[in-house]
C-alpha cells in the first residue's frame, strides 16, 4: 500500500517535469545571451535581460500586448452583459417570438467559426472593418454558448423573488441587474474567464482581419515575429514567447480554483 | 350612514382593485418594453453576423467566386465539390485530420484518464499537481508551438539528449513521416489538463459504496476499474471525446501554421489539415468558393459529430 502510494508521487512527478519542461526550456533561452543558447544548462551561465530589452525596444510586443489585454477584454465585458441578459430574458419573460428565437440562437453553436471567416472577411472589406479594433472583436461580441448557458442558470431563480421586486416598484433592468445577476455570478465567472482565454489566444481570425503591424494582437505578432524579424534568432523568439506566456501564467495561478472550477461546472453541465 | 360606508367601502376596494390592475398592466407594458428594448442588439447580431453568413458560405460553394476577379459570380452547381474530391491535396488534408483526432483525442483522453485516476489515489499535493497539469491548457498556442520548434529542432536540446544517451537524433518536424505525430504529440500535452479536470468530476461523482460491493465480492483491482469505474465514465469519455475532437479541428490550425517547417503543413503536405487547406484555398489563392465548399463539408462532419454525441449521450446506460 505505502509503496503504491510512492509509485503514484513518483508517476505524478515524472509527469509534470514533462509539463514544464518546455517553459523552463523557453525562459532559460531567453535570459542566454546569444552565443550560448546551444548549451545544455537550465541556469544560464551568463545570466542577461538583454533580449527582453532587444525585444521591446525593436518590436512592437508592448502594443501587441496592449491590444491583446483591449481586445479580450472588450469582448468579454460584451458577452457577459449580452449573453447574461438574453439569457436572463429568454429563461424569465415570455414574449412573442420566444422559443424561435431560442432556437436560432442554440442552432449558431453547430457552426464551427472556420465556416464564417469568409463571409466575414467579405463583408468586413465592404464595410471597411478590416484592418481595425472593430474587425478583430466583432464576430465574438456574444456567443451561442454563453446564451445557452446562462439560461440554464437563470432558470433557476424562483420567479416569486424577481415578482416581489416588481411590487416593490424596482423597474426591470435594477432587477437584473441586482437580484438576478448575484444569483449566477458563479456561472458569469466561468463564462467571463473561458471567454477571456479564447480572445486572448484567437489566432485564425485576427491573422486574416489585420494588416498593419500595430494592430496585431499577441498571438498573431508573436507568429509573424518568429517567422519574420527574428528568424532563427531563438533567444529572442523565446523571449517573445515568454512574455506572451508567463502573465497568463502568472493570473492562471491566482485564479486556478474558479477557472477549475468552471470547466466542470460549464464543461459537466 | 351605514349605507354610505358600504358604498365607500366598495369604492375603495374597486379603487384598489383597478389600481392593482393598473400595476400590473404596467408591469406588462414595461416587460414588454425592457424584452424588445434588451433584444434588439442580440437579434441583429445573431442574424447578422451568424445566420445569415452562415447561408451565405452555402451560396458562395455554388458559386465560381475568385477574390481577384471582378464581375458576375456564376452558379457552378456541384463544380466546387467535385473539384475538392479531385484535389489530391484536399484529400490528404482531410486523411491528416483524422490522423490527428484519431491519435490525437486518443491520446489526450488516456492521459487525462492516467493523470485523473493518479490524482484519484492520493490525498496530498492534489491541488499542486493539478496546477502543473493545466498549465500548458491556459497558454499561448503560438508561444507554445514555437517553444516546440526550438526544443526539437535538428541541434535542439531533445536531439542533444538522444545524442547523449547513445541515441541516434530524429529529424522531428523536418520529417514527413514524423511531423505530424510531433504536432499529435504538442497538441496532446497541452489538452491533458483540461481532460484531466472532467475526469476528476467524474470519478468524484461515482459513489465510494460501488467499490464497497466490489471488495466484498472479491474483485481485483483491475476488474473493479473496468466493471466499475469505466462504465460509470462512459458520459464522460464520450463528452471529452467530441469536445476533444472539435478542439482538435479548430486547435491544430493554429498548431499547425506555427509548428509545420514550411508555415502552412509541411513538409510535402505531411502535416496540412483540412482548415489550414480552407485557409491558403481563400487567402492565399483567393478562391472563395472552393474555400466555402469545403467549410461546408467540415460543417456536415462537425454537424454529424454532434449528432452522434446527442444519441450516445442521452442513451440510457444499465448498472
Amino acid at each position: 500500500m505505502k509503496s503504491g502510494k510512492i509509485v503514484t508521487y513518483l508517476l505524478l512527478i515524472l509527469g509534470s517535469v514533462i509539463m514544464l519542461f518546455p517553459f523552463i526550456w523557453m525562459v532559460s533561452t531567453s535570459l542566454k545571451p546569444p552565443m550560448d543558447i546551444f548549451t545544455l544548462n537550465i541556469i544560464p551561465e551568463n545570466l542577461t535581460f538583454d533580449n527582453f530589452i532587444r525585444v521591446f525596444e525593436e518590436s512592437l510586443f508592448l502594443k501587441w500586448f496592449l491590444n491583446s489585454i483591449l481586445v479580450a477584454l472588450i469582448t468579454t465585458i460584451s458577452v457577459l452583459f449580452f449573453d447574461t441578459l438574453v439569457g436572463y430574458i429568454i429563461a424569465k419573460f415570455s414574449f412573442v417570438g420566444r422559443s424561435i428565437l431560442f432556437i436560432l440562437i442554440l442552432s449558431t453553436l453547430m457552426v464551427p467559426t472556420e465556416m464564417l471567416i469568409i463571409p466575414w472577411y467579405m463583408m468586413s472589406s465592404d464595410l471597411g472593418w478590416t484592418d481595425s479594433y472593430w474587425g478583430i472583436l466583432f464576430p465574438g461580441l456574444m456567443t451561442g454558448f454563453g446564451v445557452f448557458l446562462m439560461k440554464q442558470y437563470m432558470e433557476q431563480i424562483p420567479d416569486d423573488l424577481l415578482n416581489a421586486a416588481r411590487i416593490d416598484g424596482m423597474n426591470e433592468f435594477s432587477i437584473f441587474f441586482k437580484i438576478a445577476v448575484p444569483q449566477v455570478w458563479p456561472a458569469m465567472s466561468a463564462l467571463g474567464i473561458f471567454t477571456f482565454l479564447s480572445n486572448w489566444n484567437a489566432f485564425l481570425w485576427p491573422l486574416i482581419v489585420i494588416e498593419s503591424p500595430e494592430l496585431r494582437t499577441l498571438p498573431v505578432g508573436l507568429s509573424f515575429f518568429s517567422s519574420g524579424e527574428a528568424e532563427s534568432q531563438w533567444h529572442l523568439i523565446m523571449t517573445g514567447a515568454t512574455i506572451s506566456v508567463i502573465p497568463l501564467i502568472i493570473v492562471f495561478i491566482f485564479l486556478q480554483r474558479h477557472i477549475i472550477k468552471g470547466i466542470t461546472l460549464t464543461g459537466m453541465k | 350612514m351605514t349605507n354610505k360606508t358600504s358604498t365607500s367601502n366598495k369604492q375603495t376596494k374597486e379603487q384598489k382593485v383597478s389600481l392593482f390592475q393598473k400595476i400590473r398592466g404596467n408591469h406588462k407594458h414595461q416587460q414588454y418594453l425592457f424584452v424588445y428594448i434588451c433584444l434588439l442588439l442580440p437579434i441583429i447580431f445573431f442574424l447578422g453576423i451568424r445566420i445569415l453568413p452562415t447561408l451565405f458560405t452555402f451560396n458562395v460553394g455554388f458559386r465560381d467566386w475568385n477574390l481577384l476577379s471582378s464581375g458576375p459570380h456564376p452558379f457552378v452547381g456541384l463544380e466546387n465539390y467535385v473539384a475538392l474530391i479531385k484535389d489530391e491535396v484536399f484529400i490528404k488534408s482531410v486523411v491528416n485530420t483524422i490522423v490527428y483526432i484519431v491519435f490525437g483525442v486518443f491520446g489526450q483522453l488516456l492521459f487525462g484518464i492516467i493523470v485523473a485516476l493518479l490524482l484519484h489515489k492520493i490525498n496530498r499535493f492534489v491541488g499542486f499537481f493539478r496546477v502543473i497539469y493545466f498549465i500548458p491548457y491556459v497558454t499561448s498556442i503560438v508561444a507554445i508551438s514555437w517553444v516546440f520548434q526550438w526544443i526539437l529542432m535538428g541541434n535542439g536540446v531533445i536531439n542533444d539528449l538522444l545524442i547523449n544517451l547513445g541515441l541516434p537524433p530524429q529529424p522531428f518536424l523536418n520529417s514527413p513521416d514524423q511531423a505530424i505525430y510531433v504536432i499529435i504529440g504538442a497538441m496532446i500535452w497541452q489538452a491533458i489538463g483540461f481532460q484531466m479536470v472532467l475526469f476528476l468530476a467524474g470519478l468524484e461523482n461515482i459513489p465510494q459504496m460501488l467499490y464497497e460491493a466490489a471488495d466484498i465480492d472479491g474483485a481485483t483491482p483491475w476488474q473493479k476499474f473496468w466493471h466499475v469505474t469505466v462504465p460509470l465514465l462512459n458520459p464522460t469519455i464520450v463528452f471529452s471525446a467530441v469536445i476533444g475532437t472539435i478542439n482538435f479541428i479548430q486547435v491544430s490550425f493554429t498548431q499547425v501554421m506555427n509548428m509545420s517547417v514550411d508555415g502552412s503543413g509541411g513538409p510535402l503536405n505531411s502535416t496540412i489539415t483540412v482548415v489550414v487547406y480552407i485557409y491558403q484555398l481563400a487567402f492565399r489563392q483567393f478562391d472563395l468558393g472552393l474555400a466555402s465548399a469545403a467549410t461546408v463539408l467540415l460543417f456536415l462532419f462537425i454537424l454529424a459529430l454532434t449528432l452522434f454525441q446527442m444519441k450516445v449521450l442521452t442513451r440510457k446506460f444499465d448498472y
